[in-house]
């Protein structure tokens, strides 16, 4: 990739930390969680972006393809299945508690950007690798052979615990044998409603 | 002045992405926003390593490689994420975090 201007890479490298910065404080804040959703997906292609003025050309077309086409759909899934327009019940020094927190969110960057600007960073010197797809998987199958094969098995457990976790299931009768079946219960709404009664809830004031 | 980009500039950028993902994990009610603030929280990683791996490492760079398998955890820990909400969605019917307190006490 040739590679651009100091002048052009410095220009784009704020635009893009300010659309991220800015997409990033709209998930957390944007009342609507769809809109959150979608600024989601910008901060990930604006963050691609970054990546590429870091020579990382191949983790860029990895994280358009998996981030925004992946996790960010199944967000988008998520918030379509479990989006019920409840009015949120007021929960006491919900301001104060924010507050405290932005306070706290703020001094950590505060500590973390002094703590980067006065560190002596070790800089290499050498030339970047041209080919980086080349090099990654040259790694991937020599040095990184087995956290690779390992990734591979970490995919399969999230993918059938994702199914297991999912499925829908009613409460089980005992088996043939008497012990309890290996499913997650899930109890229909009627048999629910008493007992979501009797649950604590944080407000008192609130049934 | 010198208009070059150098490490500190990204590990800044990346500083200040993980303080908003942190604030909304703590902030938010909503469950679906606490994921998405991890998946920003685990960017601003991704951003720090592949800015070390550039910087540090560039004939090796190993930091690309770490920053693929977080990708590989993070797509994951959305798909197990989601389907643990789906699950409490359906045993309590909120997607509130203020109403998840079976485990407190």
């Amino acid at each position: 990739m040739p590679s651009l201007g100091t002048g052009v890479q410095f220009v784009s490298f704020f635009i893009l930390s300010a659309l991220i910065i800015g997409a990033s404080l709209g998930v957390v804040l944007a009342p609507n969680m769809l809109y959150a959703a979608f600024l989601l997906g910008f901060t990930f292609i604006c963050l691609s972006g970054i990546y590429l003025l870091l020579n990382a050309d191949f983790v860029a077309a990895a994280q358009i393809l998996i981030y925004v086409g992946a996790v960010n759909v199944l967000i988008l899934f998520a918030i379509m299945l479990v989006n019920r327009q409840a009015p949120e019940t007021p929960v006491p020094l919900k301001k104060i508690r924010d507050g405290i927190g932005g306070i706290v969110c703020f001094g950590l960057f505060s500590l973390i950007a002094t703590t980067v600007v006065r560190t002596p960073w070790p800089y290499s010197t050498e030339a970047p690798v041209t080919n980086t797809t080349l090099k990654i998987g040259e790694q991937f199958f020599t040095n990184y052979l087995l956290p690779f094969e390992v990734s591979s098995v970490l995919l399969l457990m999230a993918l059938v615990g994702a199914i297991m976790l999912a499925r829908r299931e009613f409460v089980p009768d005992q088996t043939v044998t008497g012990d309890e079946p290996l499913v997650l219960p899930e109890r229909s709404r009627e048999d629910l409603e008493p007992a979501l009664k009797k649950l604590p809830v944080s407000t008192a004031s609130e049934e | 002045m010198n208009f070059a980009l150098n490490l500190n500039y990204f590990l800044v950028l990346a500083a200040a992405l993980f303080c908003v993902g942190i604030y909304g994990l703590i902030s938010s009610r909503n469950v679906v926003r606490v994921l998405m603030s991890i998946e920003l929280m685990l960017n601003a990683v991704n951003v720090n390593l592949l800015a070390f791996s550039n910087y540090i490492d560039p004939q090796n760079i190993r930091g690309q490689l770490f920053t693929i398998f977080v990708i590989t955890v993070a797509a994951a820990e959305a798909a197990v994420g989601l389907a643990i909400i789906l699950a409490i969605y359906r045993n309590r019917q909120t997607i509130d975090m203020e109403r998840f307190n079976l485990l407190k006490w």
